[in-house]
């Protein structure tokens, strides 16, 4: 029977009771597809840089971040690497050697990025062999080298011509060697297809006069959440007055801005959804209350118990609040479940300017459960708390004044 | 035996600076089977009185005894209990609850009272009938004449099976006919039912039906007269 009336009061004012729900269902659909989008793209950008180039650490000597030169390599360390691997939600260990080098083929010289790598082990993290557009991988202690697709075009070289790199090696001796092309690779990223030149490790070490020697390791974890518990566990293994660690952030500190500016930006977003959620409901609920005013004094009046009357109408206005909240999971979760497996590529200038920015032109969304759930329940407290309005004022009713008034 | 006792009743109401003495030292008793008017101008205290009788208003001084029980022991849901086992209520107006049929009006303070379900439905009709609402039990109060709407007040607060009703002013907002005829089921409850009425009004022909008179001035009784 008190359902009977909650229910029937719901739909008393029908227009007032969609407006409300509707205004729910907005706020969340809105904010479900927004940091849907949000978490998905960027994740997508920091995924794609972070294991296509950076890994979620890496470790170097100390001082090698101030400055990124030879001298601040370190001699290989296999028990090291062994521990690394050894660490929960670490995938893949991966040592290099890099440096600058001038790139030539005779005509053309350009300024370019030299990695030296341990192919496989490279190639397990970063599937560098599956960004060739021509050619073949690099063998373990190849000759050869890969080179970014645009580099490529620029030094107007294709597969088995042969570049020139000329630099300083260690303790500046001067480095030069020659290297046919072996495949042409292609990254999302412009700035990496303009710049980046792979070879051997032992050719690197070789061309640069430094035996045994790397300039990092990149780690990959299993996910981006573990990246500061695992920093952590690395600086306690490994001697600080040696080694530092850097996460992504801190290799790639414009992309962590970027990312943090849309976050704050989106956040602030959210916030305004959640008042339009807030204030809509207590809206919709102050109006109420005002109404049936009379009808609360004549309940309590004729004996109905303050604490059963409040608890009817809590539960017509949680249910009112949460038939939006969950119309807008409904209609919202197939859309965000649909496009993370169906991601929406871009073109036309949107594209080039995402490219430009050195960013995969797709837009991704998430279905990480983290901010589901987490909207979920904000949206659902802001229900109760709004909720609990009436609650306090039939608790405090006084039945005669209600009725007179 | 009494059912009712008010010893020495005062209410005083202050707003702000000003303090309105609405009730001032009432000594009433009432007895099982009454049919009793309380009469006054406005102003005089009727509402107050009742609304104290009726455990809605606390008292600034003296008791009231219903069934033995001294009412303002009674605290907050206690005192409400107490209201929905001992005591009907018609208002004035909003009596009702607008979302509700007449019969589901009536069935739902039975409901309050953890009647069983097959009890209530026959219970309110036959109350219904009794009111002479046999044919719009179905209708939501906004379908009734305000006539209707009161006798479907008389029928939930007999529903309850209170030990008296209280109204004040039933027929206040009424039409003589419907005046005459709420009057009429009324005094065929009482009298053959042995209902016990508490209501006040300012109407003489209302008055008239009563087999107790009470007269209040300024909140005072003035006379307490038996037909
Ligand atoms: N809540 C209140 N606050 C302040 N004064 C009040 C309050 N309720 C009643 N009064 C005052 O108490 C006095 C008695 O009022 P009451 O309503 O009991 O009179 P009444 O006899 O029922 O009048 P009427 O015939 O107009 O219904 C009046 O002066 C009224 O203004
Ligand atoms: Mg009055």
């Amino acid at each position: 029977m008190i359902i009977k009336v909650a229910w029937r009061n719901i739909w008393r004012n029908k227009r007032r009771t969609l407006i409300t729900a509707a205004s729910v269902f907005f706020a969340v659909f809105f904010g479900l597809i927004m940091r849907s989008i949000q978490i998905g793209t960027f994740g997508n950008i920091t995924d794609n840089l972070v294991s296509s180039y950076s890994g979620h650490l890496q470790i170097h000597k100390k001082g090698y971040s101030d400055e990124k030169i030879l001298n601040n390599s370190f001699n290989s360390d296999k028990s090291l690497i062994n521990k690394l691997k050894t660490l929960k939600h670490v995938k893949y260990v991966v040592p290099r050697l890099e440096s600058f080098a001038l790139a030539s083929s005779g005509e053309q010289t350009k300024g370019c990025f030299v990695t030296g790598i341990s192919p496989d082990e490279e190639n397990s993290m970063t599937k560098l062999s599956e960004k060739l557009t021509s050619g073949k991988y690099l063998l373990k202690n190849d000759k050869g080298a890969l080179i970014g697709d645009k580099l490529a075009s620029f030094l107007k070289i294709g597969i088995n011509d042969t570049i020139v790199l000329i630099g300083q090696g260690y303790h500046s001796v001067s480095a030069a060697g020659k290297y046919p092309v072996r495949g042409i690779l292609h990254f999302p990223s412009p700035k990496l297809n303009s710049s980046l030149a792979y070879i051997s490790l032992k050719e690197a070490r070789k061309l640069y006069s430094a035996e045994n020697k790397l300039t990092g390791i990149a780690v990959l974890l299993d996910s981006d959440k573990n990246t500061s518990s695992i920093k952590a566990e690395i600086k306690n293994i490994i001697n600080l007055n040696e080694y530092e660690v850097r996460d992504w952030g801190e290799i790639m500190p414009e992309l962590k801005e970027l990312i943090q500016s849309k976050s704050v930006s989106s956040y602030v977003m959210l916030g305004l959804l959640y008042m339009i959620v807030g204030f809509g409901m207590l809206g919709t609920i102050i109006m109420m209350i005002a109404e049936r005013k009379k009808e609360f004094g004549l309940l309590v009046s004729v004996g109905m118990k303050k604490t059963k009357l409040a608890l009817t109408v809590f539960t017509e206005t949680v249910f009112l609040g949460f038939t939006g909240l969950l119309a807008g999971f409904i209609v919202s979760l197939p859309i965000i479940l649909y496009y993370s497996v169906h991601p929406i590529y871009l073109g036309g200038k949107i594209a080039e300017m995402y490219e430009k920015n050195g960013f995969e032109p797709v837009i991704l969304f998430s279905s990480d459960t983290g901010y589901i759930i987490a909207q979920f329940i904000i949206v659902f407290i802001i229900l109760i708390v709004a909720s609990v309005y009436p609650v306090i004022k039939i608790l405090n009713l006084n039945p005669v004044k209600a009725v007179r008034d | 035996m009494n059912i009712i006792e008010t010893k020495n009743l005062h209410k005083t109401y202050k707003e702000s600076e000003i303090e309105v003495h609405a009730v001032r030292g009432v000594d009433l008793s009432f007895e099982q089977g009454e049919f009793t008017a309380i009469v006054g101008p406005s102003g005089s205290g009727k509402t107050t009185l009742l609304n104290m009788i009726g455990g809605l208003d606390k008292p600034t001084e003296g008791e009231i005894i219903i069934d033995g029980i001294n009412i303002s022991t009674l605290k907050g849901s206690k005192l409400i209990d107490f209201r929905l086992r001992k005591i009907g209520f018609v208002f004035q107006a909003y009596n009702l609850i607008p979302v509700l049929t007449a019969k589901e009006n009536v069935e739902f303070i039975m409901n309050l009272q953890k009647r069983p379900k097959k009890e209530r439905i026959k219970r309110a009709e036959d109350l219904l009938k009794a009111v002479g609402l046999g044919d719009r039990m179905n209708a939501r109060p906004s379908k009734l004449s305000g006539g209707q709407q009161q006798r479907v007040a008389v029928a939930r607060a007999l529903a309850s099976k209170p030990m008296f009703i209280l109204a004040d002013e039933p027929t206040a907002n009424l039409d003589s006919e419907s005046t005459r005829n709420l009057l009429e089921i009324m005094e065929t409850l009482n009298k053959e039912e042995n209902i016990t009425f508490i209501f006040s009004t300012h109407d003489t022909r209302v008055v008239n039906k009563a087999r107790r008179i009470i007269t209040i001035d300024d909140g005072k009784v003035l006379s307490d007269e038996k037909k």
